[in-house]
């Protein structure tokens, strides 16, 4: 067997030469070495000086080939993992994949971040890489997605309902945007679309947080009240550590509950950026709501166990919160105010009912959805009684 | 007994490297330790008195232990890539010097008082080309890191950058940092010609104080040390080497011979060198 021979012609060590060296080098036959000739003026400084950190071998030659390359040096890649298959996701994610792509080969002696959420099943969705592709390509842009040069004047009692429902919104949003992010920077990187997922979540709560706060700013008045009970059950959901926990009362319970209370904005409000404001967000808080509906069944068939937490979960949230006041009185106001449309005694009337009708249907839906998830008709009732009067 | 290693502190990371040699021979069930010194004079002094075991030596620290403990030193290994260094005397390719002895009556820039790579090595190439430095060519040392014998590589880079902006007419560095300097950015690509080449030199050395069981075990588990294993291998890349050789003493003649030119130790290892202060 011959040696095989590069020829680099003029091409040096200062314009890329090492790329062909270590081209030659990975075609190299076993027990082969590599001649190297060309005509660079530096190129047997830079050659060694190449080599060197290598552990490859300079052996000098005659005629044309400058010299001998003996491939030396350690395999760096000989104990190197893949980081799982890229096509699917592995049961669990060991740390020392760390950041790398998934099906990435990965060299070993990385850092090992504490992505803590590494266990497939705590964190995992069948139906996670479908919606965050639908996610990805619902985004809209809040400076022309809604019409804020609308014309429109409203009577002030309904403008000041108007703003104290938004001001009521932006904290709410405000928690239904911290909750993902925390919990998307402990989901390790090998469950990307969960982590994707999470961050357009993140994203979609931020643009709710613009357009209701922007909404509230409109005509200039004062914002609304943000009363102590209902700060308190937002931050009863900040505190959840547990991934499953966490999306089960704000997507679930909390959102699933948003979503109605979105279509009953839609349905009453008095200008058409108002209106167009919540339909916008209901279609996220409907994705939102739809990936944490399937993690929870994914992971109830894998552990017997989650229901009966789930039922603990919202118990203890529901006595933490037994002492406060729940839903801001001026937020139930103002929206009996908006479905009534005027201060007359039988629009009022009008308007309460409404808002019960309101809360009879968020009742529903998260009874609807707790028996989805494989609780009995009389305890999803149950559980559903206790959700927070906060609505999220 | 633990084994003390001196090693000089020229980068924050020798701190991660030894640790991490630390943890490595402990598991290995060798009591290992480190002491930092601030500059190779002063880890030669301890060395050659016998204060600490074995000290991980500049090519320029072995030559001054030798010469003040004489045979009692025992060479222990060095890293691969301590083997057959060449050091370069670069100019820029629009100059009109095309060898060295063009340079006369011209300014060279060299590295720190104390850098084997860049002062003192190709200062002697210059004297062989008779060009006596300080006489028939002018030397504009850049003194950055004194006392860390060349370790500390800012005076090549601030000698190449005054060549680049003809403050000097050529620069010295080690081969592989021409490479480096053009790689980040310092020299532009084909814009620096070569004008003269050193013979192979050898580079850093571990010396032990005097052979012991102790030493030929440290040797011994550093001969063995294997670049495949992830935690070995993270630590050979920032010592940068892929293997431990058996130390040798034969590439050090071209330094020697340096060293007296310069008159920078004298025979017995005094430090005689005029202006250095590490």
């Amino acid at each position: 067997m011959t040696d095989p021979v590069l020829d680099l012609d003029d091409l040096g060590f200062e314009t890329g030469a090492h790329l062909l060296v270590q081209r030659a080098l990975g075609d190299l036959a076993p027990g082969a070495r590599l001649g190297v000739r060309g005509r660079d003026p530096l190129l047997d400084p830079h050659l060694r000086a190449w080599c060197r950190p290598r552990g490859h071998t300079i052996v000098p030659a005659g005629g044309p080939v400058l010299a001998w390359i003996v491939p030396g040096g350690a395999d760096r890649w000989s104990r190197a993992e893949r980081a799982g298959d890229p096509g699917g996701v592995a049961a669990k994610a060991p740390a020392h994949w760390g950041l790398a792509a998934r099906g990435a080969l990965v060299e070993p002696g990385g850092p090992e971040p504490a992505f803590d959420l590494a266990d497939r099943d705590l964190v995992w969705a069948e139906i996670a890489p479908a919606l965050y592709a639908h996610a990805a390509s619902a985004q809209w842009d809040p400076a022309t997605a809604i019409p804020w040069d609308a014309e429109f004047a409203l009577p002030p009692d309904i403008e000041r309902a108007v703003v104290q429902i938004m001001t009521y919104l932006v904290e709410n949003e405000q928690a239904a945007l911290v909750v993902p992010a925390r919990l998307l920077a402990r989901v390790h990187p090998h469950f990307r679309e969960v982590a994707q997922l999470l961050a357009v979540q993140a994203a979609d709560e931020a643009r709710h947080v613009e357009v209701f706060a922007r909404r509230a700013a409109l005509t200039g008045g004062p914002l609304g009240t943000s009363a102590a009970g209902g700060r308190e059950s937002l931050t009863t959901l900040l505190t959840e550590p547990d991934f499953s926990l966490a999306s089960f009362l704000l997507s679930v319970l909390g959102e699933g509950t948003f979503l109605n209370l979105l279509a009953f904005l839609d349905r009453h409000a008095p200008d058409p950026v108002t209106r167009r404001a919540v339909r916008l967000a209901r279609q996220d808080e409907a994705r939102h709501v739809a990936f944490g509906v399937a993690h929870l069944r994914h992971r109830s068939e894998t552990d017997p166990h989650l229901r009966s937490r789930l039922r603990a979960a919202v118990e203890r949230r529901h006595d933490a919160l037994a002492a406060s006041a729940g839903l801001n009185q001026d937020v139930f106001d103002a929206l009996i105010l908006l479905a009534a449309g005027e201060w007359s005694p039988q629009a009022i009337r009008r308007g309460h009912a409404a808002v019960l009708d309101l809360r009879r249907e968020m009742d529903e839906g998260r009874r609807r959805r707790l028996v989805h998830l494989g609780f009995p008709d009389d305890e999803a009732a149950a559980l559903s009684a206790l959700h927070t009067r906060n609505f999220m | 007994m633990t084994l003390v290693m001196g090693a000089v502190a020229y980068d924050p990371k020798v701190v991660t490297i030894w640790a991490g040699f630390r943890a490595w021979f402990a598991r290995q069930g060798f009591d290992f330790d480190f002491v930092l010194y601030s500059n190779y004079e002063r880890q030669v002094d301890d060395l050659a008195a016998g204060r600490i075991d074995a000290a991980w030596n500049s090519p320029l620290a072995w030559i001054r232990a030798r010469r003040l403990a004489g045979g009692r030193l025992e060479p222990l290994v060095m890293r691969d890539t301590d083997q057959d260094l060449t050091s370069v005397i670069v100019v820029r390719e629009d100059s009109p010097y095309k060898d060295v002895a063009d340079l006369k009556g011209e300014t060279v820039g060299t590295g720190a008082v104390d850098s084997p790579q860049a002062t003192l090595i190709p200062s002697a190439l210059l004297r062989e080309r008779g060009l006596r430095p300080g006489e028939e060519v002018a030397v504009r040392r850049f003194d950055v890191g004194v006392g860390l014998h060349g370790d500390h590589i800012g005076g090549e880079r601030d000698a190449a950058r005054a060549m680049m902006s003809g403050d000097v007419a050529a620069a010295c560095m080690i081969d592989a940092d021409h490479l480096l300097f053009v790689r980040e950015g310092t020299l532009p690509p084909g814009g620096t010609r070569v004008i003269g080449r050193t013979r192979p030199y050898d580079h850093c050395t571990m010396t032990a104080a005097r052979a012991t069981p102790e030493t030929d075990r440290f040797r011994d588990l550093l001969l063995s040390m294997d670049a495949a294993d992830p935690d070995v291998r993270t630590l050979f890349d920032l010592e940068g080497l892929t293997a431990w050789r058996p130390a040798r003493t034969s590439g050090y003649a071209l330094l020697e011979r340096a060293v007296d030119d310069e008159g920078f130790y004298d025979p017995a290892g005094a430090v005689t060198a005029p202006g250095y202060r590490p």
